[in-house]
């Protein structure tokens, strides 16, 4: 019983709220950016148009947001099912050992066409066994999902050290990398694709997987909101007691979520690996599989959030870029800073300015709350 | 408190409300779960700020921003859900927020010397060097009142106080009262129970849809025109009269010596046996905390237990292969549980989803790939709305923005319409907690119509006055036992309590 319940109309809660939100974030970081005595406008101008300004900028943001897509929706997925998957960054790393393995080892018999999708498959399958195990461990033996996916990453990144030194590195390679895969397992770049339709384009990381991206929020959506399976997840994420009255396993829906979610971050090595290293490497995912946390937290664990928010942290990933080599001065570091501070207003602090805006919208708009009042009321005198 | 307004949203929780209160009485507030007094009490209590309107506290004009101007002003609450701090002492408990010293040991011995000055004015006994948890509810309620008084309360509300008493904690809670409100403090005493309204009040206001509907002193009202200006409407709770006899039939469902022990190894059930017959409706009465809550979550399949067997209609159950939910389902049993919230709805989902619980898998409900059939569910939702009167009828509205009765009501009507044929043994829980009067009427109403319909229905319920509207035949349970059972003829609200009270006394030497 401490303070009101605000209960804002959909499209102040969905719509203008992460704007204000994202509109706070940039007055502080524009705050910021004057303090170390650079012009704010100039920033920002610079960052925006760093990421949507030309072909190459959009094309590197889609790049970036391709990844953040694929781990946003595993964190998601399970977060739907009240798991708190931390492991995504692991995850991705076996998912990408897994494609990798296929590519190298099928690569020269196979065509692209039945090789691509097969590597696919191989990465969801690897990311989905690596997310299995914690999982298991959860739904059998009680084990926190949080410290056994987070200890999986180590173990994850450690396997994957392993395996490149003794095994899969190229011999007389001086990196600590596979050779390069087969040409039939590369995925096709963006401006090879579009060249082919007739578009001329320039050449940048941006490749097919970005439409995989696409279809995976699609996926999810259908998943979580269309299908018994989601359904049921969500029962047992939001109230397990109510899913186990329903006569639904949890054990089995643990399981689910997070071989869902771990083969949603195997994709991650699709998108780097087969996109655009084209060999298997040490820590390729830099992070992704935490920035999905922080991607799906301000993208409301929704696919469309998810889309959206994962375009925001490829365009300051771009934009930030583009402005630490066109203004001296303003360092990667001053890119995170950006980052964190979005990060901060629009998901630890979102709810910040939602009792400000209830007030506003209460003040715009007593009429429309007074007439309302007489169905609610009525409906409640009945029951 | 005068002309007193408040709006949630779209929602006018108090609408013009006046309450004068009279020092040194008790004053009932009477009202339907939505009708606005919990929210008049907030505002009081400083939780709310009103829209309009003002309050005057022993004649001077108050500005009541937040709890600790309330306490300042001489005003306690007791909460319906305790706010105690269950591994400290009682002691700690009272201090705590107003320990009066940074040490903790000079400040104990100083509250510790008040109180019992306190305990022995008001008598209100509490064991204070007793951990919270270690107390029964009823000690834990007088904790809570001391608190207050301790505060310096001069007014004290109380939110539905005997929710989780038993008639003796009851009628012993009402002497204590009595006491204090004869040495000059005000009670103001927020129920749905008229008759402890009666039997304790001066004064009464009843509150309907955010604004009084009656208020005055108790000599000028009798407790059917409290209802009916409550509901609106006149109600009957009592048996209905000329109600024909129970004619029961087979045996659709028969338990036999449930042995079960939770995972603390505390033996919770020890020999339950029990018969439920086509035709018939059987309560169980009962002390919370007895085993009823553990006897429904092993008939309904949500626990098994470590020895004890079920016959559930033609098909037999032994501990291994216990019944589960969905075998219970599919064997025309159904449950509504005693804790709506945490078990029957999920709060989060929309009345569609909620309204499909453990149906989901359903050939009606199942498409062939997997997918949820939406169409057909809100089809079944709004049919189920329709023939319980859920309100408001809106299949997309969120499961928690229903109110208590509503809620019921729509589970309810899961169970009995969702599945293809209607279910032939049902297990309800608590079937009116947290239910207004109006939806009480219509659920038993419900209740007794499976019945006559020939079903098997067993009723928990802390709520004697239910137990007696409802059974046919009384069963009560004492630790973990069946301690005796009554037929419906001749059992009364007293014999019952005696037995419940009778068998909670040697519980605790």
């Amino acid at each position: 019983m401490s303070g009101q319940p605000v209960a804002l109309p959909r499209w102040i809660d969905i719509g203008l709220l992460p704007v204000v939100n994202l509109g706070l974030a940039l007055l502080v970081s524009a705050g910021v950016v004057a303090g170390i005595g650079l012009d704010p406008v100039q920033v920002i101008t610079l960052l925006v148009k760093g990421a949507f300004g030309s072909a190459a900028g959009l094309s590197y943001t889609l790049y970036y947001a391709t990844t953040f897509v694929f781990t946003g929706l595993a964190v998601a997925v399970a977060f739907h099912g009240g798991l708190f998957n931390i492991g995504g960054e692991g995850q991705a790393l076996v998912g990408g050992l897994g494609c990798s393995v296929v590519a190298l080892g099928l690569g020269d018999f196979l065509p692209a066409a039945v090789l691509l999708p097969l590597m696919v498959l191989a990465a969801m399958a690897a990311g989905a066994a690596w997310a299995a195990v914690p999982a298991a461990l959860q739904a059998w033996r009680g084990s926190h999902i949080v410290i056994t996916t987070i200890m999986f990453n180590f173990i994850a990144s450690a396997l994957l050290s392993y395996l490149l030194i003794n095994w899969l590195r190229a011999p007389g390679g001086m990196n600590v990398e596979t050779g390069p895969f087969p040409a039939a397992a590369q995925m096709p770049g963006m401006h090879l694709a579009l060249a082919w339709l007739g578009i001329a384009w320039p050449r940048t990381p941006l490749n097919l997987s970005v439409l995989l991206a696409a279809a995976a929020a699609v996926a999810v959506y259908f998943l979580l909101w269309r299908s018994r399976a989601g359904y049921e997840l969500r029962a047992v994420g939001f109230s397990p007691d109510a899913a186990h009255y329903g006569g639904i396993k949890p054990r089995g829906q643990v399981m689910l979520g997070m071989v869902i979610s771990g083969a949603l971050a195997g994709l991650v090595g699709i998108n780097e690996l087969a996109g655009v290293q084209h060999r298997l490497l040490l820590d390729f995912a830099v992070g992704a599989g935490f920035t999905g946390i922080a991607v799906s937290l301000i993208g409301r664990n929704h696919p469309v959030g998810i889309v959206l928010a994962s375009l925001l942290f490829g365009a300051l990933y771009q934009g930030g870029a583009e402005l630490a080599f066109e203004i001296p001065g303003f360092s990667r570091d001053m890119v995170t800073t950006l980052q964190g501070l979005i990060v901060l207003f629009s998901g630890a602090m979102a709810q910040v300015a939602a009792p400000t805006l209830a007030r506003g919208y209460g003040l715009l708009r007593p009429k429309a709350a007074g007439v309302a009042a007489a169905a609610p009321a009525g409906g409640t005198a009945g029951g | 408190m005068q002309g007193i307004s408040k709006h949630f949203g779209a929602v006018q929780a108090n609408g013009d409300v006046n309450l004068t209160v009279a020092a040194g009485t008790a004053h009932g507030i009477v009202g339907e779960n939505g009708a606005g007094k919990s929210t008049l009490m907030a505002i009081l209590y400083g939780f709310y700020q009103a829209d309009s309107g003002s309050i005057q506290i022993e004649g001077r004009a108050a500005r009541i921003t937040g709890s600790g101007v309330a306490i300042k002003l001489g005003i306690g609450m007791v909460h319906q859900h305790f706010m105690l701090v269950d591994p400290l002492s009682a002691l700690d408990n009272i201090m705590l927020g107003a320990e009066g010293h940074w040490r903790l040991a000079p400040a104990r011995t100083r509250v510790r010397a008040d109180l019992l000055a306190l305990m022995a004015d008001t008598g209100l006994q509490v064991r204070l060097d007793a951990a919270v948890e270690d107390l029964p509810v009823g000690e834990r309620q007088r904790l809570e009142i001391l608190k207050a008084l301790y505060r310096g309360a001069r007014i004290l509300i109380l939110d539905e106080p005997t929710a989780v008493l038993t008639p003796q904690e009851t009628e012993q809670l009402f002497v204590t009262l009595r006491r204090l409100r004869d040495a000059g403090t005000t009670l103001l005493l927020i129920t749905h129970k008229l008759k402890e309204i009666m039997a304790l009040c001066d004064a009464v206001t009843v509150m309907r849809a955010g604004a009084v509907v009656f208020d005055g002193p108790i000599a000028d009202c009798s407790l059917d025109q409290l209802a009916e200006a409550m509901v609106g409407r006149r109600v009957n709770l009592g048996r209905v009269a000329g109600a024909v006899a129970a004619q029961p039939g087979a045996t659709l469902l028969a338990a036999r010596d449930l042995h079960w022990r939770d995972a603390l190894g505390v033996q919770r059930l020890a020999g339950v046996s029990l018969d439920l017959r086509a035709g018939e409706i059987v309560g169980i009465a009962g002390v919370s905390g007895n085993g009823q809550s553990e006897l429904l979550a092993l008939l309904s399949g949500m626990a098994a237990p470590q020895s004890g067997s079920l016959t559930l209609g033609a098909r037999q159950f032994n501990v291994g292969r216990w019944l589960d939910p969905c075998t219970a389902r599919a064997a025309g049993l159904a449950h509504v549980p005693e804790d709506r919230h945490r078990c029957a709805m999920v709060l989060a989902f929309a009345a569609w989803e909620t309204a499909v619980l453990g149906f989901e898998r359903w050939p009606r409900f199942a498409s062939a790939w997997g997918w949820m059939r939406r169409a057909t569910m809100r089809r079944a939702t709004a049919e189920m709305m329709d023939a319980y009167d859920v309100r408001p009828r809106n299949a997309d509205l969120r499961a928690s923005r229903f109110s208590g009765g509503n809620q019921q009501k729509l589970v309810l009507a899961r169970e009995a319409l969702a599945p293809e044929t209607p279910p032939t043994v049902l297990l309800v829980g608590q079937p009116t907690r947290g239910v207004d009067i109006g939806a009480i009427e219509f659920i038993h109403g419900r209740l007794r119509a499976m019945r006559h319909a020939g079903g098997a229905v067993l009723v928990v319920s802390s709520e004697l006055d239910e137990i007696l509207a409802l059974a046919d035949r009384v069963l009560v349970m004492d630790r973990g036992r069946i301690a005796g059972e009554l037929p419906i003829a001749g059992c009364t609200e007293a014999a019952l309590g005696r037995l419940m009270a009778g068998a909670q006394a040697e519980a605790s030497p």
